[in-house]
């Protein structure tokens, strides 16, 4: 239904327009219930019904960009994206010129439909909350319909229509020890929920252990996939953005400037394959399928905009105008998940991280915290949780001489974000073995 | 849009009914290096279809405000709140949502800056901020905030509440070799206030950016920060992150009751703290102050229908009173504050602390760095991360200065520190007087689930810490 509202709204906005002016519109919205649990009981609970259309207006090499709600009422929606249509001319005549500019030109087609099987919105809480009584849970389950639309004025168009669920949770200790899972899909299955519930539970015995302390001070460490995708989340900001790289905001900088290396056995691909977000961006232009970024810990490609690639003389590969990964994808290794605690040997086992900045982005340098559980392990065998800590290393250390090994299977982590709405996208990588992690208060 | 006549139509069988409307307009332009790099407008504008059934209370966020979409909503809303009553976590009636009726307009002396104007100000801007060929990137960003809300409810509430915010930068990133360094204007949007067009001046404008040059060439040649336990004076542009992070997040009490344990954290306060907890040194004094005239985070009445007043939250050092609205305070039997706010009409109201202020002390600025005979000045965040219950903090920003025998000395660059709420706060040695006190705000405070960002405000003086430990770059 809303694909046709698109439609119709789009082809009346691109009839609208007047010689020299070119438009790229972008569609997006939710149709999602949310019920936050805490301790096992619902905190709040409701459902979010919403889509806006995004403008990005040319005329007379100035551009000017806008997004409104959408209501749902034709009529109505008509007259305020016609009215939108002429405020952002109005506006246009008023803005300096913009040289970067690039006009839309892709008139390529795609739709994509995901159907899903999702549980009925007044049956939500008794197929959910059941399976958590007896322990401490706390979490969001988000489901609904997600969808995405583009359309331009050189004859482009895509839809992206999907019906997810997830369960994002912690189980906590009655000493605050916490556990942390995710239960997501577009097919639900009560099966499949128990027993996915039942799993994490059992994975909260070991957390009673009375936790150790342990001393700032270089471990070996273990990091699990879920906090691998933490750290591969800070290659979105300032990472492998050509136009942060041009511009001097960058902890990259110094593979494209000084030659700096990671360890050969870090990959990293924008890697749309798996289908889970749309390959177009809001210019309606299609990413390729994979672009290799950082093979064998050599930075090969970066993610480029059309605009940074007109700007700097470049190839675009059609990033989004912020040029952060949308499907990042980390190359797995020859470590078999039965040998990781072995392999560690004596160290840290770190199953996630939190609140991850830059603390030195020129020099590459991230800090942030152990979240979740975390153990310390003595000859191969878990002996306690940890408390907490703060870690403060460079990716040209832990990624680089430090990263001994890579888990030879990649987990998908799915993005549960719903600051702009509900994303839909995933870090897909294995869990790293290394020599040295910075641990320091 | 008539919001009574709305409401009046609403046919549910329900225990209280409220109606949300939020129309919001970002405005948002960037100028780098002389071009234009963005002038968008976002544009939002939805209710909050409210309900409570059953002791249980659920939302119909939508943008659909018809009136038949709307009682739609409201339907959905009960069946959800019907659907979920049994499981939950506390049994709510309508004093929750107290009977507010009332109105608030920022306070403002220009209101509109025409998009022609405002980007050449920002080129102007972005030309003296280029001081030397050193400066490779040069940015100047405005962001002017719209937001029109009104508030009804079944038992009488109505409130009217429009806002006027401005937040701007002007940044350079210099580079001399392998050497790159960044200024801002005291940390990213970190001048964010309920104001006018009136903060577009030239002249003050033009003046800041040659100073953000000139320091960030200042940085390519100055020496690390050096390492080790030491005197922190801390400017008021960076107190501000201090507040927000190791004092703010702590006591909103939704995250002491264990609401945000899967997202953002809980705390290191426990309910029985209250009235005991020695939490900073004597002179430390919080106040919870949505009242403050051109404060970011300003208003009259949270979103729950509190009236908002001045509440001291930490005095003398002792933990006084929790950031919670009505909610939290039925639920934990603490003293609250009116903090119970949303991002938007598409998100439920939950604790957050709005604007969050160190009271001034008696110590002039000079009378701080005369006291110091050895330590680092710090000013303008850059970086920011603590764990999930607020203890373990790193910090680090854009500017240093050496204090040596009571004289800033020589500049320092990538000037960090790190330390544990508890005993950080009770290191605090000297409080600046009113003319070291600077109020500040940002845009992008995160929390909640499903995600809400939401503006605050935090006014600080320049403060003295001891034995902090602080350190350089990579």
């Amino acid at each position: 239904m809303m694909e046709k509202h698109f439609n119709i709204l789009s082809k009346s906005i691109v009839k609208s327009l007047k010689d020299g002016e070119h438009i790229s519109l972008s569609f997006g919205g939710e149709n999602s219930q949310y019920i936050r649990v805490n301790n096992a009981k619902i905190r709040q609970t409701g459902l979010v019904d919403e889509s806006d259309l995004g403008f990005d207006f040319i005329h007379n090499n100035r551009r000017v960009t806008s997004s409104i709600s959408i209501s749902g009422n034709l009529d109505d929606d008509l007259s305020n994206v016609l009215n939108e249509v002429n405020r952002l001319r109005d506006e246009a005549t008023q803005l300096p010129e913009d040289p970067y500019i690039v006009m839309p030109e892709s008139d390529a087609k795609s739709a994509e439909k995901n159907e899903g099987k999702l549980l009925d919105i007044a049956k939500a809480a008794d197929a959910l909350l059941p399976a958590m009584q007896g322990v401490d849970f706390t979490g969001i389950w988000s489901s609904g319909k997600i969808f995405a639309g583009s359309a331009n004025s050189a004859g482009g168009k895509h839809w992206f229509e999907t019906k997810t669920f997830s369960m994002d949770y912690s189980l906590i200790t009655p000493s605050d020890k916490m556990v942390k899972a995710t239960f997501a899909g577009s097919k639900w299955n009560q099966a499949d929920y128990e027993n996915y519930v039942k799993d994490s539970v059992s994975k909260l015995e070991i957390m009673n252990r009375k936790p150790l302390k342990i001393k700032p001070g270089e471990y070996r460490t273990f990091i699990a996939s879920a906090g691998v995708a933490d750290i591969l989340s800070m290659f979105s900001w300032g990472g492998v953005g050509e136009a942060s790289i041009q511009q001097g905001e960058n902890a990259l900088g110094k593979m494209r400037h000084e030659g700096a290396t990671l360890s050969p056995l870090f990959n990293l691909s924008e890697d749309f394959s798996d289908g889970l977000v749309p390959r177009f961006n809001g210019m309606g232009e299609i990413a390729p399928e994979k672009i290799e970024l950082i093979k064998n810990g050599q930075l090969i490609n970066t993610l480029i905009s059309s605009r940074t690639a007109k700007e700097y003389g470049l190839e675009s590969n059609f990033a989004g105008e912020g040029e952060g990964l949308r499907s990042p994808v980390m190359g797995t290794g020859d470590l078999d998940e039965n040998d990781v605690l072995k392999s560690l040997g004596t160290g840290v086992y770190l199953s996630n991280l939190h609140y991850l900045n830059w603390s030195d982005m020129i020099g590459g340098r991230i800090t942030g915290m152990t979240r979740y559980a975390c153990f310390w392990v003595e000859s191969g065998e878990i002996v306690a949780p940890i408390e907490n800590m703060r870690f403060d290393d460079s990716l040209y250390n832990f990624l680089g001489e430090n990263l001994e090994a890579v888990t030879s299977v990649a987990l998908v982590n799915p993005d549960v974000g719903t600051y702009g709405g509900r994303e839909l996208s995933a870090t897909t990588c294995p869990g790293i073995l290394l020599k040295a992690f910075a641990l320091t208060l | 849009m008539n919001l009574q006549s709305l409401l009046a139509k609403i046919d549910v069988s329900a225990d209280w009914v409220g109606l949300r409307y939020v129309r919001e307009n970002t405005t948002f332009r960037l100028v780098r290096d002389k071009k234009p790099e963005a002038n968008d407008r976002e544009s939002k504008e939805g209710i909050m279809v409210e309900v409570l059934v059953d002791g249980q209370f659920a939302y119909y966020g939508t943008t659909k405000m018809d009136a038949k979409s709307v009682q739609a909503a409201a339907e959905r809303a009960v069946v959800i709140a019907k659907a979920t009553s049994q499981y939950s976590i506390y049994s709510f009636t309508d004093k929750a949502r107290p009977v507010a009726k009332g109105s608030y307009q920022s306070p403002f002396q220009k209101e509109l800056m025409s998009p022609k104007d405002l980007n050449n100000l920002l080129v102007k801007a972005t030309e003296r901020l280029k001081v030397s060929d050193k400066i490779v990137t040069t940015n100047a960003m405005a962001r002017i905030v719209e937001t029109d809300s009104h508030y009804v409810s079944s038992n009488g509430s109505d409130v009217e509440q429009s806002f006027l915010m401005v937040s701007a930068d002007y940044a350079v990133v210099a580079q001399d070799g392998s050497v790159t360094q960044k200024r801002t204007d005291g940390g990213l949007l970190a001048k964010s206030y309920q104001t006018g067009m009136e903060v577009f001046d030239e002249a003050s404008i033009l003046k800041r950016c040659e100073k953000i040059g000139n320091e960030a060439i200042e940085l390519l040649t100055a020496e690390e920060c050096p390492t080790g336990s030491t005197n922190l004076v801390l400017a008021p542009d960076q107190m501000m992150l201090q507040i927000h992070e190791s004092v703010g997040h702590p006591l909103e009490i939704d995250r002491i009751l264990g609401d945000e344990r899967n997202y953002a954290g809980s705390s290191f306060v426990k309910l029985g703290d209250f009235g005991k907890l020695q939490y900073g040194s004597k002179l430390m004094n919080i106040t919870f102050d949505p009242t403050v005239e051109g404060e970011f985070a300003s208003y009259a009445f949270d979103d729950g229908g509190d009236k908002a007043k001045k509440e001291f939250i930490i005095k003398d050092g002792i933990l006084e009173r929790g950031l919670g609205g009505a909610e939290s305070r039925e639920r934990s039997g603490l003293k609250g504050v009116a903090n119970f706010r949303a991002s938007s009409f598409n998100r439920a109201p939950i604790d957050r602390m709005a604007n969050l202020n160190l009271e001034a002390g008696e110590s002039g600025f000079n009378d701080i760095i005369s006291s110091v005979e050895k330590g680092v000045y710090m000013t303008s965040n850059r970086s920011w991360s603590i764990d999930d219950y607020r203890n373990k903090f790193q910090f680090g920003c854009e500017y240093g200065k050496l204090i040596e025998n009571g004289k800033l000395t020589k500049t320092v660059k990538n000037p960090n520190y790190r330390s544990i709420t508890n005993p950080f706060w009770n290191s605090l040695k000297m409080v600046g007087n009113t003319d070291t006190f600077e109020v500040y705000g940002t845009p992008f405070c995160g929390k909640g689930e499903p995600n809400q960002t939401i503006r605050v405000g935090h006014a600080s003086p320049t403060c003295l810490f001891e034995n902090i430990e602080v350190f350089g770059g990579a």
